[in-house]
């Protein structure tokens, strides 16, 4: 009784004091993010790494997530007699809901994972260290290029597994189930609207961004310099993040409705 | 601080200071309040078994890990209580190699040796490029500009390393074991730039060897780093010492010594 409330102490305690150094470790970042040098090469790379490398696996997902939505929406307004409004459907759950969420969830997958295992190596083999002797602030130079393009890729990806996924509703609806293709587009247009869907949703896939790039970047800068270490900090980061997408996409819903 | 000890010539300007140094990992001790010193302008060596925390004593001279108590002085700040900013302008000052060479391995070593000048010198990319190929051939080393740090040998990547230490030329170089794992015309060449940036920059070196027999050549200050404390001396005076530890570690074979000892111009000689 008495190891499992110290157990659950000790637990809690570390969880308060990681949730400290996360802070402090995302000012600092929030600091060199707007001192210059920009490192535009730097930056450039990582968009590549993080977002050109993405997009096969977000289209597909986006694609196949599209024509499920069309098929269970098809076959669900049927029995209401509202196969019409397929279009609404499809477009507002993407938006508003799969779009920024399954973006966030495959980028962890994909690309917060792998900046994880890069800054976990790199600390491993004392290459962070090695900057700092040079007088150069890994922040800086390792960690801002990958957090502020993840950043910047998400709501990007994010619009794009939207427009795949509404092309497979689309598919689904019109081209399989003989639905009428003006009807489709008439009720996505008459049923979004750009403030609340749209915007919403981006700053949705946002505030995703800034999660897996933190999470991400935090987990690879403080592991044990180790191997096990690293793919220690890889699981966790995965974990975390998805985790906490889940958690911070009920709050953004209920709190702001987007 | 720890009174200087009388008997010691080179120890009038001590550029770096370590003074009652305590130092654990995760509670696990490496060691209790070590001292000793680094006199300017001359080559120290530190010697110890492995695993006594000669690593550590670089990393904590640079800043990158803080001792549990103790002062350590470099160039009078006390680096143990600096704050991140001010760090970096000691670390301006020191130049350091790694033991694991702590290359930047998405970087091709032109680009890791160009770095710190292009991070931190006004150098346009004409003279960047001249200075890297200079340092690369004082080294041994050429054709290796476009090599990732990968596809370089272990003795290549310690001599990129070196030579990437000493970019910035630096006031104090700090280089952990330059010789392991180097063949011996390698070794002695490494050994000739040593003697030689120390002799013609006046760079204080802080070199962590396991090779006793290069150390006695070109060693003014020895730290021998035992289990149990520090012992500091002239290589003279090391190998005269009454200790049981020290003459254990030095004198493996005390003939060879005392002959490096007695002609320390043999690896000058190698430089020209
Ligand atoms: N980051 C770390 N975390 C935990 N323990 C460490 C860490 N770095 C070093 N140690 C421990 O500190 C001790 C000294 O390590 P250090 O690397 O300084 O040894 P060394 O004298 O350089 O050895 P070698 O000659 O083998 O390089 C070792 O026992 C090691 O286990
Ligand atoms: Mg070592």
């Amino acid at each position: 009784m008495i190891h499992a409330v110290a157990y659950i102490g000790a637990r809690t305690l570390k969880f308060i004091s990681e949730l400290g150094h996360i802070t402090v470790f995302g000012f600092r970042l929030c600091v060199a993010a707007v001192t210059p040098p920009l490192r535009g090469g730097l930056l450039l790379d990582e968009i590549y790494k993080l977002g050109v490398l993405s997009l096969m696996i977000i289209c597909i997902s986006g694609l196949t997530v599209g024509m499920v939505l069309g098929l269970q929406g098809y076959n669900t307004l049927v029995r209401f007699g509202a196969e019409e409004s397929l279009g609404a459907v499809v477009a507002l759950s993407l938006i508003r809901e799969f779009g920024p969420v399954m973006t966030a969830l495959l980028l962890t997958g994909r690309a917060g994972s792998a900046t994880t295992a890069e800054i976990g190596t790199m600390v491993a083999t004392e290459q962070l260290d090695g900057l700092r002797m040079m007088s150069v602030d890994p922040i800086d130079y390792v960690v801002k290029p990958k957090a502020l393009m993840m950043l910047l890729v998400t709501p990007l990806l994010s619009a794009l597994f939207i427009v795949f996924g509404i092309f497979g509703g689309y598919l689904i609806g019109v081209a399989m189930m003989g639905g009428d293709s003006g009807t489709f587009i008439a009720s996505m247009e008459n049923s979004v609207d750009f403030v609340n869907d749209v915007a919403g949703s981006f700053l949705k896939a946002g505030l995703f961004g800034v999660l897996i790039g933190l999470v991400a970047t935090y987990r690879g800068y403080s592991c044990e310099p180790t191997s096990a270490g690293v793919s220690a900090a890889t699981t966790s980061t995965v974990v975390t993040t998805s985790v906490s997408i889940l958690i911070f996409d009920y709050f953004i819903t209920a709190l702001w409705g987007v | 601080m720890e009174p200087t000890d009388p008997i010691n010539p080179v120890n009038g300007a001590a550029h770096i200071v370590l003074d009652n140094v305590s130092m654990s990992f995760n509670g696990r001790r490496v060691f209790d309040s070590l001292s000793c010193e680094f006199p300017r302008g001359k080559i120290s060596v530190v010697l110890g078994g492995s695993g006594v925390g000669k690593s550590t004593v670089l990393r904590l001279i640079g800043g990158l890990v803080r001792p549990c108590s103790g002062r350590i002085l470099v160039d009078g700040d006390n680096v143990c209580e600096l704050p991140d900013r001010k760090l970096y302008s000691v670390r301006d000052k020191l130049g350091m190699m790694f033991q694991g060479g702590a290359l930047l391995d998405s970087l091709n070593v032109f680009d890791n040796l160009a770095f710190p000048l292009r991070e931190s010198s006004k150098l346009d990319e004409e003279e960047i490029r001249e200075e890297v190929h200079r340092r690369l051939r004082s080294v041994g080393l050429s054709d290796v500009d476009e090599l990732l740090p990968g596809e370089l040998s272990g003795g290549m990547v310690k001599r990129v390393a070196l030579a990437r230490a000493i970019m910035r030329s630096p006031e104090i170089l700090m280089i952990d074991e330059p010789f392991s794992g180097l063949d011996p015309v390698s070794t002695k060449m490494i050994e000739a730039l040593l003697l030689r940036l120390n002799r013609e920059l006046g760079i204080t070196m802080v070199v962590v060897s396991h090779h006793v027999r290069s150390t006695l050549r070109m060693a003014d200050w020895i730290v021998l780093m035992l289990p149990d404390g520090a012992v500091a001396g002239t290589p003279g005076d090391l190998l005269n010492s009454q200790d049981p530890c020290v003459t254990r570690f030095l004198n493996e074979d005390p003939d060879e010594a005392l002959a490096a000892l007695e002609n320390p111009d043999a690896a000058t000689e190698y430089s020209r």
